[in-house]
């Protein structure tokens, strides 16, 4: 299908994008990237009256590094921050999991931004974000607030941002010492969507493990220092706590079995890392 | 600031396989109507219309990407290369191409054109693929005729004979695939 009419700005500042978000509120939508946002606007799920074209924003292009920090503007490509020397040695987990994101031929136009503004259940880059406690910066034309991930997805493909925001910037916590890393993702072809993805992080021996495609956002658990049958109960409450639905991809009981076994294998995989880098 | 009318139709400039080129579009029309119906250009194909079938990748900026995910008013000023840039010369096939008609790489050909265009852009950038990447490349697309293993077979050939590995079938001799040079 094609897009219901709308009319085009093609922002050249931040501020020009803000005005006009504050203008139209939601009848105007941001599009970056567009590998999310056309999809909607190709089969009228999303009919806005205004789109709103932040590519062209030079401000909003490069990356930062700040204290801990790997920040991703809006303008940050996926297949960018791929391409980032060393990424692997500052965000491990954004490195292992960008390479699951869509294909090659949309991570070459989609951000980091757009994903987790459209916050798909099973998209990775928001699973990554919640995983590492990672947080989402807002903008409008009246003020600046930074969300941590874990508040900023309320629902599918539901966010705490207000009509007025845009997401100006994301915020992954760049790797501590001591902290292994793991990702793993079940689809049906690679590049689908996932049926279930897992991302791990085992810090000083407690572990994290955020789940995506299961519940209706991406959804971490601080599982502690746990082995053998303790970590089988914690991950099998875990798998029944997020609520999976039956789809014509998956059951809701393959998806909860794939929590507990996948869940388990990146976790394992994560704390040896933790280790070999403890040994380093 | 910019901006365009939804009702109205507005000028796109950019560049086409080398050459200059403009096209009146409305804000809503995607890149692919723009091509095919805009500007004559109807090698690059539609599928789905959502990303998923990659029949109509193309390459923006260098880099393969679906036209139908692309609204044809941000593309100003981009360098967009499309199938019909593929040969040497008109009626004449690029060495890519062919090793898709030597390996029957193509059966109905409705996904060959977007196949092409994230091939070419993979190997203009890595000359000695792994066939591991090649089937990386081609996970980006749908083909319901080939089983895929042809166009897998293609693709390793076309890119040993343009680093000079192999004797090649002398047509394909005369031009890179490609005007990337
Ligand atoms: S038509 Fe663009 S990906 Fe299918
Ligand atoms: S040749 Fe028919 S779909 Fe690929």
């Amino acid at each position: 299908m094609k897009p219901a009419p709308f009319d085009y700005i093609r922002a050249e500042s931040l501020d020009e994008a803000l005005a006009a978000l504050k203008q139209y509120g939601s009848d105007a939508r941001i599009m970056a990237g567009g590998q999310s946002l056309l999809p909607m606007l190709n089969m009228r799920l999303a009919k806005p009256a205004v789109v709103v074209d932040v590519m062209r924003i030079a401000a909003l292009a490069s990356p930062a590094v700040e204290k801990g920090s790997l920040v991703a503007p809006a303008g940050m490509r996926q297949a960018a921050m791929l391409a980032r020397p060393g990424l692997a040695a500052e965000v491990p987990l954004l490195s292992l999991a960008l390479p699951w994101v869509g294909h090659v031929q949309t991570r070459a136009r989609g951000t980091l931004c757009g994903s987790v503004a459209h916050a798909d259940p099973s998209a990775e880059i928001p699973l990554c974000l919640v995983a590492l406690k990672g947080s989402v910066r807002l903008r409008s034309a009246k003020r600046k607030r930074s969300v941590a991930a874990e508040d900023f997805f309320v629902g599918m493909m539901l966010t705490d941002k207000a009509d007025d925001e845009m997401i100006e910037a994301i915020a992954f916590p760049t790797i501590r010492p001591g902290t292994g890393y793991a990702f793993a993702e079940v689809g049906r072809r690679h590049g689908d969507f996932a049926i279930a993805a897992c991302a791990a992080v085992v810090e000083q021996g407690r572990m994290r493990l955020a789940v995506g495609g299961v519940g209706d956002r991406p959804l971490a658990r601080d599982l502690g220092a746990l082995d053998g049958s303790a970590l089988d109960d914690a991950l099998n409450a875990f798998a029944w706590e997020l609520g999976a639905g039956d789809d014509v991809h998956a059951t809701a009981r393959f998806r909860r079995d794939l929590v507990r076994k996948l869940g388990r294998q990146v976790l394992e995989q994560a704390a040896e890392r933790a280790n070999r880098r403890d040994a380093a | 600031m910019s901006r365009l009318d939804a009702k109205r139709r507005h000028i796109v400039s950019f560049t086409l396989n080398g050459a200059p080129a403009e096209v009146e579009v409305e804000p809503r029309m995607l890149l692919t109507d723009a091509l095919r119906y805009g500007l004559g250009f109807t090698g690059t194909h539609v599928g789905c219309e959502h990303g998923v079938c990659g029949a109509c990748t193309i390459s923006i900026d260098g880099a393969p990407a679906r036209a139908c995910l692309t609204l044809a008013v941000a593309i100003e000023g981009a360098e967009i290369r499309t199938v019909e840039g593929l040969g040497p010369a008109p009626g004449r096939l690029g060495v890519l191409q062919a090793a898709f008609r030597r390996h029957h790489a193509l059966q109905c050909g409705f996904c060959t054109a977007g196949i092409l265009m994230s091939l070419d852009a993979h190997l203009f950038r890595h000359p000695d693929p792994s066939r591991e990447e090649i089937t990386e490349v081609i996970g980006g697309h749908l083909c319901r005729c080939t089983g895929y293993a042809p166009i897998i077979a293609a693709a390793l050939e076309a890119a040993a004979e343009m680093r000079g590995d192999t004797r090649g079938t002398g047509e394909a001799k005369t031009s890179r695939t490609d005007g990337h040079a």
